[in-house]
């Protein structure tokens, strides 16, 4: 038994997009097994075929790696699908992972034609069909070597953007050397995204094949302290550097009670959970507590993965979230399927304290009901406190899912290198550059996109810019 | 000489190991105060330790631990030639090392490791240095004469009255103090109880003391959030706004019970039944 994604706006004239099958939520809730099965091959053919060849496309604008995406689409419509995975390959190295993470209904989804009148092509979906097969299939490409008179260029974080960067860079040939301070590479996909999302054999195999197109990976070095920023480009002798380092500092709510036990930030949840194994815990050895009713303080996807992963490790999970559904920022899917596998959802929520026991371990959250007031800068409708509203919810558990940002360490070490009011670093939107030549930074540490693929079209970019300045150094 | 082997052991004390690592690149950074975080295997938790002292040529970094949990018991239990996983550092900001004439240096247990580095550099600053050094017992001190040879007074207290003084180390500091001797500065490094005790104590004598706190820590960058203290009401994270902390504004009774958030966790660990039982039961825990 499997659930399908419910049919939007019934299309006259194109036939409707094959449903996307998905784990049953029952099944589902109680592992970490990936929960989106992806197209069966009669389904992908389909679905390709619903898609329109646009002469201008209006899909590649809307993906911020530029993917030729009517031309893998009629490369597997056509059953070529070495041809498929050649295209996608050209602009994105993990399509693997962006095919399951990315948010494709805001990006080439929704500037789909055919969503106009029905629904659009299932393009996220087509990706990871094609990106899957190659997996299957294709051995991965033998190791490249790079040629050791090009001019060395270093890449610091591996996540998304890092990755991306380090591709491109590599596939221009450099001598490129990607340093991650984890003992793992993959940034966020790796300590953030759970396993039921992104499996860790598509992650791995997706690194390795950066790996494989020449690109060093050290894990262990955080750029900063254990190397400086100054001595990668002086003493290491690297030409260049983008800079990938993430939004990995977790804000609080800063309300009584937020240090006791049993509360944690949704970055140290998940983190011990994902990077750390504890839902192996003993095999693995990094504990997690679940208890038997967590809280998840937020709307986000990181909320929506906070609380899925708290619900699979035997709690019962709620969310709970200022607004209401509709301002969540989180993916429709997700919260969809957050909800199909039996999170609940408490709208309009003001969390006030948390309330703990003798032993400094947390019991309750207090919290007030809220209205939606005038919008905000966001937009979005203002959550008013409503008086005398005040109530508590039980918890042994209480995530804190309220944004992150951007890691103070690199910029302390580096007093060159800008930084904006919220710790960002100050880049040029072109090209990416920072207030030091030669380096260059994207994704969450400069921008606030906060998504995987934002990222890695800010590698791209940079990448590029990274390219012509050696060059034009090198001239 | 690979990555993160173990070039060298020995055991300073019962449970107390002291282990020289190669690590260059940490060799050539850290500063008196600063950490690493290792793993001892693929298995492993990631846990914060202190660098004793390094050694520029080698490439090595020397920490010193005591066995209190699982991952120290396994790390006690590589040999010379062995790797370790991983190791990331140095992290934390390194101590401010300044000139203030009279610096009280007290350190009880495991601390006196981490002291240690401290102390050179106290003393290489020009401080004149009083070191009170405390244990249970006399076959738990080590590092005594490294320390002596760099201070101007040395004190030893035993709870068992085995060496030195015979009592806690707060009534020995509370000796020196009531003695009238001026101390400009002091930095407290021991276990929580010992440094709730010495602040509670140089707190009376207007006696300006950093202590250096080891609070539960995931990955040390300032990623996770697990290592929050409150200092002077305000929450701060040791792996990137300390470790060290001024010790008259950290809210110990808080950390005390934070660093108790996996006792039972701990202790399911340590006994290898549970653990089987548990992993019989399908290796998930409700």
């Amino acid at each position: 038994m499997s659930e399908e994604t419910t049919a939007t706006k019934k299309p006259r004239n194109a036939s409707p997009r094959n449903p996307l099958p998905r784990r049953d939520p029952k099944q589902r809730g109680k592992d970490f097994e990936e929960v989106a099965l992806g197209f069966a091959a009669e389904a992908a053919l389909a679905e390709a075929k619903r898609c329109l060849q646009c002469k201008r496309p209006s899909c590649v604008r809307g993906c911020p790696v530029e993917i030729n995406i009517p031309s893998f689409i009629a490369a597997l419509a056509e059953e070529r699908l070495e041809d498929a995975v050649r295209v996608l390959k050209e602009k994105n190295a993990l399509p693997a992972i962006c095919g399951r993470v990315c948010p494709q209904e805001t990006q080439c989804e929704v500037s789909c034609v055919l969503g106009r009148k029905g629904d659009p092509v299932a393009i996220g979906a087509l990706e990871r069909f094609v990106a899957d097969w190659e997996i299957g299939h294709l051995p991965l490409p033998e190791p490249c070597l790079p040629d050791p008179s090009m001019p060395k260029v270093a890449v610091i974080g591996s996540g998304p953007g890092g990755l991306t960067a380090a591709a491109d860079l590599a596939r221009y040939g450099y001598r490129v050397t990607l340093f991650e301070s984890l003992h793992a590479p993959g940034g966020v996909l790796r300590y953030g995204i759970p396993e039921f999302r992104l499996p860790r054999v598509i992650l791995d195999r997706e690194i390795e094949y950066v790996r494989r197109l020449g690109v060093e990976i050290e894990t262990n070095v955080l750029i900063g302290n254990t190397i400086t920023l100054e001595e990668l480009l002086g003493e290491e002798g690297f030409g260049a550097a983008f800079i990938a380092a993430g939004a990995g500092l977790p804000y609080f709510l800063h309300i009584p009670g937020e240090n006791l036990g049993g509360v944690y930030s949704a970055n140290e949840f998940l983190t011990r959970i994902n990077l750390m194994k504890a839902y192996r815990f003993p095999e693995y050895h990094t504990p997690i507590r679940v208890g038997k009713q967590a809280v998840v303080i937020g709307g986000g996807n990181v909320a929506m993965d906070s609380a899925r992963s708290a619900l699979r490790l035997g709690a019962e999970a709620t969310l709970a979230y200022r607004r209401t559904r509709a301002e969540m920022p989180a993916r429709l899917e997700e919260i969809e399927n957050a909800l199909a596998e039996g999170v609940r959802l408490m709208e309009l929520i003001i969390p006030l304290r948390m309330i703990g026991d003798e032993d400094g371990h947390v019991v309750a959250l207090e919290c007030q009901r809220a209205e939606l007031g005038e919008p905000d800068e966001s937009g979005r409708q203002r959550p008013v406190p409503v008086p005398n509203s005040e109530f508590s919810i039980p918890a042994d558990t209480v995530v804190v899912a309220v944004s992150q940002a951007p890691n103070p360490l690199l910029a302390r070490s580096e007093p060159r290198l800008r930084t904006n009011k919220w710790g960002k670093i100050i880049v040029d939107p072109e090209t990416g550059e920072t207030s030091i030549p030669g380096v260059f930074a994207g994704g969450d540490i400069a921008n606030d996109a906060g998504t995987v693929i934002a990222a890695m079209g800010d590698a791209k970019r940079a990448a590029r810019a990274m390219h012509e300045y050696v060059q034009s150094r090198s001239r | 000489m690979s990555r993160f082997e173990i070039v060298s052991r020995r055991l300073l004390a019962p449970t107390v190991t002291l282990m020289e690592i190669a690590a260059p690149r940490v060799a050539r950074k850290v500063k008196a105060g600063q950490f690493i975080i290792l793993r001892v295997d693929e298995q492993g938790e990631r846990v914060p330790l202190t660098v004793a002292e390094h050694d520029l040529e080698k490439g090595t970094i020397t920490v010193v631990f005591q066995e209190v949990g699982y991952t120290t018991r396994r790390l006690a239990e590589k040999q010379v030639g062995d790797v370790i996983s991983d190791l990331l550092g140095p992290l934390g900001r390194p101590t401010e090392v300044k000139h203030y004439g009279r610096v009280l240096c007290a350190a009880g247990g495991v601390g006196i490791a981490f002291i240690y580095p401290e102390v050179k550099a106290f003393a290489e600053a020009g401080n004149e240095l009083t070191s009170v050094l405390a244990a249970r017992s006399k076959d738990l001190l080590f590092f005594v004469d490294e320390i002596r040879a760099l201070s101007k007074e040395l004190h030893i207290a035993t709870d068992d009255g085995s060496a030195g003084y015979h009592g806690l180390i707060t009534d020995l500091l509370s000796q020196l103090l009531e003695r009238g001797r001026k101390y400009d500065y002091c930095i407290a490094i021991g276990p929580l109880p010992m440094m709730r005790a010495t602040t509670a104590l140089t707190r009376e004598f207007d006696l300006p003391t950093t202590v250096s706190l080891d609070p539960i820590m995931v990955d040390g960058t300032g990623m996770c959030g697990g290592c929050r203290v409150t200092v002077g009401g305000e929450v701060k994270f040791a792996c990137v706004d300390g470790p060290e902390f001024d010790g008259h504004q950290v809210d110990f009774d808080e950390l005390a019970k934070r660093k108790r958030a996996f006792f039972e966790e701990e202790q399911c660990l340590l006994n290898p039944e549970i653990v089987r039982l548990e992993q019989q039961a399908g290796g998930k825990r409700g």
